[in-house]
């Protein structure tokens, strides 16, 4: 390097310019910004060509400084200009570079995560078919208003037969097959055929108003088949109140279809027999799998038969304790198990007691 | 119950499409769970006369058959059958006659030779199949001459056959007359009886010796002698109506009582008066350990509950409204026989019926209770319609009935208030409107005072004795179909879940977020799959299985659930995360009669790199996602788990629960490979117990500082009891303390246990001369404590 001297203005503008040309072409030939950051060092910092020459002009008049000054800052800037320019392109083709080389196969994870139909419970685990089922009815009813009652699945003659009007030796005991236990006298202990002793429990222990829904476990004597198994799930309601009617009862079934089903399927009643109901009803709703039009599922009549309902027997009353002339009531009752069937489209009710993983994870 | 709508209409018109007679039926409670369409359409088949029968010349399985149609020309058939002899009548499907079943008639050459139609078997044109008898329908000789179309020659009518569920309250439905009432009422036409043509009595025959010892069983009881009786075939309509109906046809006798029963819902019987020692009947109860033989050829005993039909001479000849008996049978050769048309005591006849387990009509019909008041009519149209039935010569003697009216049901008549008729429906019917509705079923309405009606209960409605029996009927004449629909707007005292359930449902959520899927198992087990789980056999039995395998009512979920370990391993399943919640059941102790039920929770798990440690995870989740606390895990033996590795949850009341590994002799009894992890805990309890509160603590906005300590403990000393001491020892400042590690390459029956203990001061950065003072006296304590040893 020399020594500071005067200049005579040719030859410093000379100068400038070559290193001006030297600079450019260091800018253009940087290929990452951190390449392009060594460059800016030596082209505009504190050690670089521009920084040298201005040493240079201590020795020229003031009017000269200035100008040969201005030359100097001027170049200067320029390449300042092209560095930005530079960077700015460096650095998307950095981002670029890096985006490319870290691209991920999401759907390869999504797959991978879900397993599809395997074991391996990868993110969470399923709750039953029947449970989401049965939370689903609960959630439908607690929001019409209603509370969510349960009582023993092993229960006395009393609270399954006679006190729902069914007297030993009473026909319509025939209407279900009863397992019974081998304890106390004979056929005294039994597996409770429908929910409904809880409907009985449930008046003993609160007087009216009872808006209550009762599900649980039910047993029959019955030769498991596609519909039919003898370990099932029910789910029962009751409504005591001063003035129900028969009326109340077919609007709350409604009420209960468009809210669970959706606001096109619909409900219908028609007579039938209960021993602890009068009048008794049994209630159907629009098929929910082809909304009324028939098919398979309702052997094309459109309808799917749900369950019995009716107005609570003044002996059911009795038996409890509730003065007939001052309240009435209404009961209803369904099968989960065949609900979560007629939905899902589910051939063969037996697959729910498999507990098959591949059946499980499938809701 | 079938009934043929040609039956119904003996009583009212039914003219209405079978579409809207469904409906109606529906309406009514008598469901129509099938609707048979019958002899749809049998034009193009004849009745014909074989001529001639010649073996075909090329097939050893087909013959030539020559036939008349009437017009004296053989026409040459191919035929299959080989039931058939020369000059039969057959039926004949002449060319281009579509047969019921769809088939197509068309002329055809069968192995060279033609045949100008089919010769049909019953099936082929819509009757029913004739028991044994394989091949043609043989028609009776001389029943029409050849070319007699067959529809008009069987007088086959195109039919429809309703399937009606009878539900168990309606007795009278039971039969055709009384379907027939509630169809024409629903549509509003009259209903009549058909009139009865009967011979008037003949005084020289006898009276029957009717003595009835025992009126509570049987309160009614009638015997008619009819002589003249010659036994043959019925008329082609009657047995066509009961085969329609489901019954097969036997012989007119036999066939004229099962028709009375289904047309007007008397059960009755025809005992063969010759065959009745004495002349006549007594009616008694049994003696003790008295038999009788039944129709069905089996010796029945019977008991001081049950009635039996026996002959003057007090020989049972039947039980009494289920069956009858073998010795008094009708045969061909019977020419004088007994008609019995009774009423008999329900729950008698469903209590005898039950303990012998007989099944029959008359027991179906008596048990839920016929119109005592029937027998009259039945009587007289069972005379008439035998009469008819091949028995022109018949004579009848008097009619004995004994009756005790004391005994009898009286039918009631029911007080009927308007206003609580429309109070309870929710409907405003007019105190008119609901007496026409009454009116057209048999109940007899009348003004009884301001808004109240008595109505007089007809007597074959034995369902019927109170007033909401007969808002009931107004409902359903009414039409639930047009009852207005509203919604109860009492105030709701307690609506939602309890705690308990919300809870429950929680525990569900947190284990399926844990990767549990939630299986629900029978509650049976099968005798010996207790034991076989390495717990007590002692549970409750089932009385009356259905199958040996399921008459154990489970005490523990455990070998359920091993079983869908199985079922799913044998499915190439083998990794599975399994939870239930579900009742167990302890047999009843002290006073108790039925046993205590135990909503259980249980988690189990099988698989690649699966053991106890397993359920000890899923436990921490629970206990965590719970925030419960003062729970201990108590290492001890656990029946049916693995002894080494077994655990009890205690609580701040007792045990709750049992964690673990499953006994690997009873997995492998169970068929499951490897090990299994298993949590077992009563749920109840576990809802049951504190909480840590829901205060919210303030978050330091100081750094935390880490120390950690790896102490040389001996295996038996429990990692929770160390992590207690590190914990209570490592003072106020400590944040957390986790144990995380296990290495056991430190030398026998030792291992060590490393814990991270993270320290944190909310107001300042701690020092660290703070840090080795709190890390000196973690030491000591867990040398004082567990004398572990600091791990260099």
């Amino acid at each position: 390097m020399t020594d500071p001297k005067p200049q005579s203005p040719d030859h410093l503008a000379e100068q400038v310019a070559a290193a001006e040309a030297a600079a450019a072409d260091a800018v253009a030939g940087a290929s990452s910004p951190a390449e392009l950051g060594r460059v800016q060092a030596e082209t505009v910092g504190k050690r670089s060509a521009f920084a040298r020459l201005n040493t240079t002009l201590g020795s020229l008049d003031p009017d000269a400084r200035r100008t040969a000054g201005a030359v100097i800052n001027a170049a200067r800037a320029r390449v300042v200009e092209q560095i930005e320019a530079r960077r700015v392109v460096l650095a998307a083709a950095e981002r670029h570079a890096r985006i490319e080389a870290e691209r991920l196969d999401l759907t390869e994870a999504v797959a991978l995560a879900a397993g599809g139909e395997s074991s391996q419970p990868v993110l969470r685990g399923h709750l039953n078919l029947v449970t989401q089922t049965r939370d689903e009815l609960e959630d439908t009813f607690v929001a019409l208003g209603f509370a969510v009652a349960e009582g023993p699945e092993a229960e006395t003659d009393w609270y399954n037969f006679e006190a729902l009007n069914m007297p030993p030796a009473h026909p319509a005991r025939g209407m279900w097959d009863t397992l019974y236990l081998k304890l106390g006298a004979p056929e005294t202990v039994l597996l409770r055929t429908h929910t409904s002793p809880v409907q009985v429990r449930l008046m003993e222990r609160q007087r009216p108003p009872i808006y209550a829904v009762m599900p649980g476990r039910c047993y029959r004597r019955d030769t498991p088949d596609a519909r039919h198994l003898p370990v099932f799930h029910q789910i029962e309601g009751l409504v005591v109140d001063r003035g129900i009617t028969f009326a109340d009862l077919a609007g709350t079934i409604e009420a209960f279809t468009t809210s669970f089903f959706g606001p096109d399927i619909h409900s219908r009643l028609r007579p039938s027999y209960f021993p602890f109901t009068e009048p008794s009803g049994e209630f159907e709703v629009t098929c929910p799998i082809c909304g009324g039009d028939g098919c398979r599922t309702c052997s094309g009549s459109g309808w799917i038969e749900l369950g019995g309902c009716g107005m609570v027997d003044p002996n059911v009353f009795a038996a409890v304790g509730i003065d007939p002339d001052v309240y009435s009531g209404f009961a209803f009752g369904f099968g989960i198990d065949r609900l979560a069937q007629v939905r899902t489209g589910l051939a063969d009710m037996r697959a729910l007691l498999d507990n098959d993983i591949r059946f499980l994870t499938q809701f | 119950m079938r009934a043929p709508l040609s039956w119904l209409r003996d009583y009212a018109p039914f003219d209405a499409p079978v579409e809207q007679l469904t409906t109606a039926f529906s309406e009514l409670g008598l469901v129509v769970d099938g609707v048979e369409r019958i002899g749809a359409d049998l034009r193009g088949v004849e009745v014909v006369r074989i001529l001639d029968i010649r073996p075909h010349p090329k097939a050893d399985r087909i013959r030539l058959v020559d036939v008349d149609r009437g017009d004296g020309d053989a026409l040459q058939i191919a035929c299959g059958a080989w039931n058939m002899a020369v000059g039969d009548l057959v039926p004949l499907a002449t060319i281009g006659t579509v047969l019921p079943g769809g088939m197509e008639i068309g002329r055809r050459k069968m192995m060279g030779e033609w045949s100008n139609g089919m010769l049909c078997a019953p099936g082929e044109v819509g009757l029913p199949e004739v028991a044994g008898v394989d091949g043609l329908l043989i028609l009776p000789p001389g029943l029409a001459p050849p070319g007699t179309p067959l529809a008009e020659a069987l007088d086959l009518r195109p039919d429809v056959v309703f399937d009606l569920d009878i539900t168990a309250n309606r007795p009278d439905a039971l039969c055709m007359a009384g379907i027939a009432r509630d169809l024409a009422a629903a549509l509003h036409l009259p209903f009549a009886y058909p009139e009865l043509d009967t011979p008037a009595v003949d005084g020289s025959l006898p009276r029957a010796a009717i003595t009835v010892e025992d009126p509570d069983l049987c309160p009614r009881f009638t015997g008619t002698v009819l002589a003249g009786v010659e036994v043959g075939p019925s008329p082609t309509w009657l047995a066509r109506r009961l085969a329609l109906a489901g019954m097969r046809p036997i012989n007119n006798v036999v066939d004229v009582s099962n028709y009375v029963m289904l047309d007007v819902g008397q059960p009755n019987h025809a005992y063969d008066f010759e065959r009745l020692a004495g002349g006549g009947i007594v009616v008694r109860r049994a003696g003790p350990g008295e038999t009788v033989t039944t129709l069905d050829d089996v010796e029945r005993s019977l008991d001081t509950d049950d009635c039996v039909i026996c002959d003057a001479t007090s020989r049972p000849v039947g039980v009494a409204g289920i069956m009858g008996g073998a010795a008094s049978e009708t045969t061909d050769a019977t020419t004088t026989v007994l008609l019995e048309a009774a009423y008999f005591t329900p729950m008698a006849i469903a209590r005898t019926g039950t303990r012998l387990k007989l099944h029959s009509e008359a027991r179906y019909r008596f048990e839920r209770g016929i119109d005592p008041e029937i027998a009259d009519r039945a009587v007289e149209r069972f005379i008439g319609l035998l009469r008819e039935s091949g028995c022109p010569g018949l004579r009848r003697g008097a009619t004995v009935d004994v009756r005790a009216d004391d005994q009898l049901p009286t039918p009631p008549t029911v007080l009927l208030r308007t206003e609580r008729v429309n109070a309870l429906l929710g409907t405003s019917l007019g105190e008119d409107v609901i007496a026409g509705l009454l009116d057209s079923i048999g109940f007899a309405t009348h003004h009884a005072g301001d808004g109240v009606q008595s109505v007089a209960v007809p007597p074959w409605r034995p369902d019927s004795s109170r007033e909401i029996d007969v808002i009931e009927e107004v409902a359903r004449l009414h039409g639930y179909r047009r009852i207005e629909r509203t919604v109860p707007s009492g105030e709701r005292t307690a609506a939602g879940l309890t705690a308990y359930q919300k809870q429950r449902r929680a525990v569900r959520a947190i284990l399926a977020g844990a990767g549990l899927s939630e299986a629900w198992t029978t509650t049976f087990l099968a005798p010996g799959d207790l034991e076989r789980a390495g717990l007590s056999p002692h549970a409750v039995e089932i009385e009356n299985p259905l199958d040996r395998s399921e008459s154990i009512l489970r005490t523990s979920l455990l070998p359920g659930l091993l079983k869908a370990l199985r079922f799913n391993a044998d499915r190439q399943e083998p990794d599975l995360r399994l939870f239930e919640i579900g009742r167990v059941f302890e047999p009843p102790a002290g006073d108790a009669v039925v046993p205590e039920e135990i909503e259980t929770l249980a988690a189990v798990a099988s698989g690649a790199g699966v053991d106890g440690r397993v359920a000890a995870r899923i436990w921490a989740v629970l206990v965590d996602a719970l925030r419960l606390e003062d729970l201990q895990v108590v290492a001890g033996e656990v029946p049916g788990l693995h002894p080494g590795r077994s655990a009890r949850v205690v609580g701040p009341d007792g045990p709750l629960g049992v964690l673990g590994e499953v006994d690997p002799d009873v997995s492998a009894g169970y068929g499951v490979a490897g090990r299994v992890a298993w949590l077992s805990v009563d749920l109840p309890h576990l809802l049951g117990l504190p909480r840590r509160s829901l205060q919210a603590r303030p978050v330091s906005r100081y750094p935390a500082s880490d120390v950690d300590l790896a102490f040389v403990v001996a295996d038996t000393e429990p990692a929770a009891a160390v992590h207690a001491t590190v914990a209570a020892a490592a003072g106020e400042l400590l944040e957390s303390v986790r144990l995380f590690d296990v290495y056991r390459g430190v030398g026998d029956d030792r291992r060590s246990l490393a814990f991270r203990l993270r320290f944190r001061s909310p107001e300042r950065t701690l020092t660290d001369a703070e840090l080795a003072t709190i890390r000196s006296r973690v030491i000591e304590a867990v040398a004082a404590a567990h004398g572990g040893e600091l791990r260099a």
